[in-house]
């Protein structure tokens, strides 16, 4: 295994225009303390926290899902011998995603394969369609109210808790959100799913507060749709 | 200035940045005085709400024991590297 040659200290913290600087928090310090003293629970802690996700994030950048373990595993090899140098002036999860992410692009570089990642930053090359399906509204030269609802969405609240709850309304939830194109969908998993702040996600996926929140506004509002129409489909 | 009145279909494009606290002061009032008068709208928001609290309820998919196993001796590893 190679490790990564040299992770990034946390001061030279390259904030995408628009995203917020975080900088560590109390428990990112005691954390970080705690590996440094040789803590084993705080690092499977750190592990189970964002494993799932760098290995997702790896595949955006290499094909292979050995090749992206591997990468993964090169990143926290990275992240333990970078410890010394980390003086709180990134957040913890930036720090680490970066050093993923900077691990991930070289080898899929070297991979030769072109990064679909940037597309995470240009929101712009990936015109959808409205929220709601147009049909639901009036026309614009309606006399009375153009734009509005013809038929109001059905109130949620009538819904019984534990069909709400049920484990086939949250496999829903997972299949439509597993069908998002791939930076809606990891939005919408740091965000609701694992429920990161919002600045967080912005310096991890490299993007700016507006461009997430068109980016999460797309995932939500798919997530709905499925939602609605399986709660219709039920009458 | 009376500003125009928001419509249904330019509320819906504007929720998350309504729940994102983004929308500014005037926009903030026109999508609330929107809401005040229509019910359909005020359940839109409400499904968007309950959208997002079920996507909180999801679990990740835990981490396969193996690669738990192979970081556990990453980290022993580097334990034993850096003493003296």
């Amino acid at each position: 295994m190679t490790a990564p040659s040299h992770p990034p200290d946390d001061s030279s913290a390259t904030i995408p225009p628009g995203a917020p600087a975080v900088v560590a928090s109390a428990d990112d310090l005691q954390t970080v303390e705690a590996l440094r003293r040789g803590d084993e629970a705080a690092f499977v802690r750190l592990v189970d926290a964002y494993q799932a996700f760098m290995l997702r994030m790896a595949l955006l950048f290499v094909q292979d899902r050995a090749v992206a373990e591997e990468v993964v595993q090169e990143a926290w090899v990275g992240v333990l011998r970078g410890l010394a140098r980390f003086e709180g002036r990134s957040s913890l999860k930036t720090w680490i995603f970066r050093i993923l992410t900077n691990g991930a692009k070289t080898r899929g570089q070297r991979e030769g394969r072109s990064i679909p990642f940037s597309l995470l930053g240009d929101v712009d090359l990936d015109p959808e369609g409205p929220s709601v399906d147009p049909d639901r509204f009036l026309p614009a030269d309606h006399p009375k109210e153009p734009h509005h609802w013809v038929s109001f969405p059905r109130s949620w609240g009538e819904v019984p808790e534990e069909r709400l709850l049920a484990q086939e309304t949250l496999s829903i939830v997972r299949a439509a959100i597993e069908s998002l194109p791939p930076a809606q969908r990891e939005v919408i998993r740091l965000r609701d799913v694992e429920g990161w702040p919002s600045g967080e996600v912005c310096n991890v996926l490299g993007i700016s507060e507006s461009n997430q929140r068109v980016l999460l506004h797309r995932a939500r509002s798919k997530v709905r749709r499925a939602l609605e129409r399986y709660f219709d489909e039920e009458e | 200035m009376a500003a125009r009145e928001m419509t249904c279909k330019e509320l819906v494009e504007l929720v998350t940045d309504y729940l994102e606290d983004a929308l500014s002061p005037a926009e903030r009032a026109r999508f609330e005085a929107h809401l005040g008068r229509c019910d359909g709208c005020t359940n839109y928001l409400d499904q968007m709400r309950r959208t997002i609290a079920l996507s909180g309820q999801l679990t990740e998919e835990s981490i396969a024991l193996r690669v738990q196993e192979e970081l556990l001796q990453v980290f022993q590893d580097w334990k034993k590297g850096r003493q003296p």
